[in-house]
């Protein structure tokens, strides 16, 4: 069993004890949410491209400005913020019921629903559905949730081909790539790339295709037609699955969301079990909060909504496959479990400035960005006794804050990310950088070993690097080197300075100085004091002025 | 403890274990947002028509008395010879168009619809504020593939139907209906966040608001 990193709160504490009451906790998620590296050697890798950082930087400005218009001109934008948390926080303190009750309407409308503890379950769940349909091929809406099982590898290695179908899918696709964004998965490609891409792996691609954007989407259009008319079964995620109704929603902004739920004869649904909402009327907060946070449009171009099948309009087989892979690990954490509140608009990465430099592959989770790095580790959990790239996510921050206020369901993500850093603490027992710290502490304590230590780090000069770095430090001071680069030590330390002939002469000029210019200080103060009667007869001469120039221009 | 059987109990076990160890912090709904809005017939059109051509929707306005002659207008602008219409569409609308007309039905394949210049149908309900039109697949919406292959979606909408904002528009749809919300024509930003008007959805969006019905 894997470590788990919260048992800090009290009812778990009482598992040391052997107590029966204590329920267990639920297992962590499988798939794609963990990297194989952590995240300072990614992002180190990452940071080197120029290309990277630019596409990045531009996209996430453009989409920050648009959300801020937009959200801005709703007066009520933070009471549909509030109202947002706390459908979603009552969402999460009914979810038996309203699962059930989502089961029974989808079921009472004609649809089918499948529950899958993990990935490998939701896989073999959907692989079957496909095999029954007799076809080898399916088309797909992006989702999130397919992309964190591995729907598509999955199929792959049973035979069957997985179009995606949205722009940017389409392009990492094609281009064997991993997605960077929620929103935009293409967003760390520029469109001569996105030429090139197209123009090798498009059969019966036109040659001299060029990278006009609007060429590329028509190039992508004649692409997918031809599937859309005639695969018979397409996969999609849900947005939203109202409990009430047994409604499921998508929102898209192509139209290949439309044709993925209208044209095939048979749709499976792979939905989180935290996408639920109580009521169909909480749409009219939802659909304000995500497409104004998302794309920063009013709304955008195409949602769909059904329930269960429509006889004459659309798939006539419908499934449902609802997902935990991890979700019910995170729920049972008292802080941790808002992160499950997520509607996945993506805000929160555009104004990061970790994640705008960074991107996000090196997450190395299918959720990167702000809510990436609290909603992985708690998913897939901190596995703290190997060197488990996850347990470096909630570092990946500078704690600014500017997450939580972007977010449309005020996830606290900075107050989560401090708690599973504490976790994260507590579970690693003895680390590198603790040493370093209690090395650290004994030292100071000790004016003659500081003293000492002090003479000794003018060593440390010949580590740094030409910029005057120093990047790698030698056990046990590594613990610190590993995440950040330490200035090297300068020649002198101040003590020593201070104590020299240079430095008492210095001392003795400053003071000298410091009492002069108290002198010349009091001097003014006592000028100015003089004349602030005279200045404030100006200052209401002029408002007069001004008065008189408004009405003219009236 | 006996192990649950299914991944049903199985997951719905694991939910309340969860909420045993994390107990659940009792939450009410503050629904302080704008709901039950109204404005002024001016006002309100004015609002949907700025909001439909920011999204680079085409907007017509008119008496119901001159939907046949503005439809067939728009048709004859955008070449569109052949078109489809839903099972239920007002026949009289079409009265001035002088192209071929097939009425849709569900025995119809979608790659037939792929044949059409265009389409045009009613709508559900509208919200000004966004300006979203809902289609909800009544008769004279028809089924959703056939507002989907075409090139060329031609919509009306009357005044009677538009609301002012989201919480207004949503009260008034039936929910268990396949609905279709449509702001603009398709789009997309996956390129440099460049938005292209028309990807897979229709290319063209015309609405035309019936200022009386």
């Amino acid at each position: 069993m894997s470590p788990r990193t919260s048992q800090a709160d009290a009812p778990a504490r009482t598992t040391y004890l052997g107590m029966p009451t204590v329920p267990p906790r639920s297992p962590y998620g499988t798939g794609n949410l963990r990297g194989d590296r952590k995240f300072p050697r990614a992002a180190h890798d990452e940071l080197r491209n120029d290309q990277l950082r630019r596409n990045l930087g531009k996209a996430t400005h453009t989409i920050r400005a648009k959300r801020l218009a937009v959200t801005g001109e709703l007066p009520d934008w933070e009471a549909l913020r509030d109202a947002g948390s706390a459908i979603k926080t009552d969402t999460m303190n009914r979810l038996p019921e309203l699962l059930e009750q989502l089961e029974a309407k989808v079921t009472e409308a004609g649809g089918t629903v499948h529950w899958a503890r993990d990935g490998a379950e939701a896989n073999d769940i959907v692989t079957r559905l496909v095999q029954q349909t007799g076809s080898d091929e399916v088309i797909k809406v992006k989702s999130m949730a397919t992309q964190e099982i591995g729907l598509n590898e999955h199929l792959a290695e049973q035979g069957i081909k997985a179009h995606e179908t949205d722009l940017a899918e389409l392009i990492v696709q094609l281009a064997d790539d991993k997605p960077s964004h929620i929103l935009v998965p293409a967003i760390h490609r520029n469109r001569d790339e996105i030429r090139e891409i197209f123009r090798d792996r498009i059969p019966g691609v036109d040659p001299d295709l060029d990278s006009v954007p609007a060429h590329l989407a028509a190039a992508a259009r004649a692409y997918l037609r031809e599937k859309f008319l005639t695969t018979p079964v397409a996969v999609s995620g849900a947005n939203f699955g109202i409990a009430e109704t047994g409604t499921l929603s998508v929102v898209e902004s192509e139209g290949n969301g439309r044709m993925c739920l209208t044209l095939p004869d048979t749709l499976i649904t792979v939905m989180g079990i935290e996408k639920i909402l109580p009521r169909f009327a909480d749409l009219e907060v939802f659909l304000q909060l995500l497409p104004r946070s998302s794309t920063g449009e009013r709304m955008n171009p195409y949602t769909s909504m059904w329930t269960g099948v429509t006889p004459g309009d659309g798939p006539q087989n419908f499934h449902l496959v609802l997902l935990d892979n991890g979700r019910t690990a995170a729920l049972a954490d008292k802080i941790g479990r808002q992160a499950l509140n997520c509607i996945r608009c993506s805000a929160c990465l555009n104004v990061c400035p970790v994640y705008e430099r960074a991107g996000g592959h090196a997450y190395g989770s299918t959720y990167p960005g702000p809510i990436g790095a609290v909603l992985t580790p708690q998913l897939a959990g901190m596995d703290v006794s190997s060197d488990d790239p996850n347990s470096s996510l909630p570092y990946a921050s500078t704690l600014c804050g500017a997450c939580y206020d972007a977010c449309p369901v005020k996830i606290d993500i900075p107050s989560l990310l401090v708690e599973l850093r504490h976790q994260h603490t507590e579970a690693a027992g003895t680390t590198a950088e603790q040493l370093a710290m209690k090395a650290a502490a004994a030292v100071m304590g000790r004016p003659g070993v500081y003293r000492a230590a002090q003479k000794a780090s003018g060593l440390g000069r010949a580590l740094a690097g030409r910029d005057g770095r120093i990047s790698h430090l030698p056990p046990p001071f590594n613990g610190w080197s590993d995440t950040r680069d330490t200035p090297a030590p300068p020649k002198q330390t101040f003590r020593a300075w201070l104590a020299s002939e240079e430095g008492a002469k210095t001392m003795r000029a400053a003071a000298k100085e410091g009492r002069e210019a108290l002198r010349t200080t009091t001097a003014e103060e006592g000028a100015r004091g003089r004349s602030a009667g005279a200045h404030a007869e100006d200052a209401a001469g002029s408002r007069a002025d001004g008065d008189v120039h408004d009405e003219e221009e009236q | 403890m006996t192990a649950p059987t299914t991944a049903r109990e199985a997951i719905l076990a694991r939910i309340r274990d969860a909420q045993a160890l994390a107990p659940a912090e009792e939450v009410t709904i503050p629904r302080a947002y704008r709901t039950g809005r109204t404005l002024p017939t001016d006002e309100l059109l004015e609002l949907l028509t700025d909001r439909l051509v920011d999204y680079k929707a085409e907007v017509h306005a008119c008496p119901a008395a001159d939907t046949a002659q503005v439809l067939a207008a728009v048709l004859r602008d955008h070449g569109a010879r052949r078109i489809g219409v839903p099972p239920s569409l007002d026949p009289s609308w079409l009265t001035a168009y002088d192209g071929e007309v097939r009425r849709d039905s569900a025995d119809v394949p979608a790659p037939e619809l792929d044949a059409l210049d265009g389409v045009v149908t009613a709508s559900a309900v509208t919200c000004a504020e966004t300006g979203t039109i809902f289609l909800d697949a009544s008769p004279d919406q028809g089924r959703r593939a056939l507002t989907l292959v075409p090139d060329l979606h031609v919509c009306v909408v009357d005044r009677s139907t538009v609301e002012a904002g989201v919480p207004e528009t949503v009260a008034r749809l039936a929910p268990t209906r396949p609905t279709t919300l449509i702001s603009g024509p398709s789009a997309t930003s996956d390129i440099e966040l460049e938005r292209v008007e028309g990807v897979h959805g229709p290319r063209t969006l015309v609405v035309v608001i019936r200022t009386d019905a």
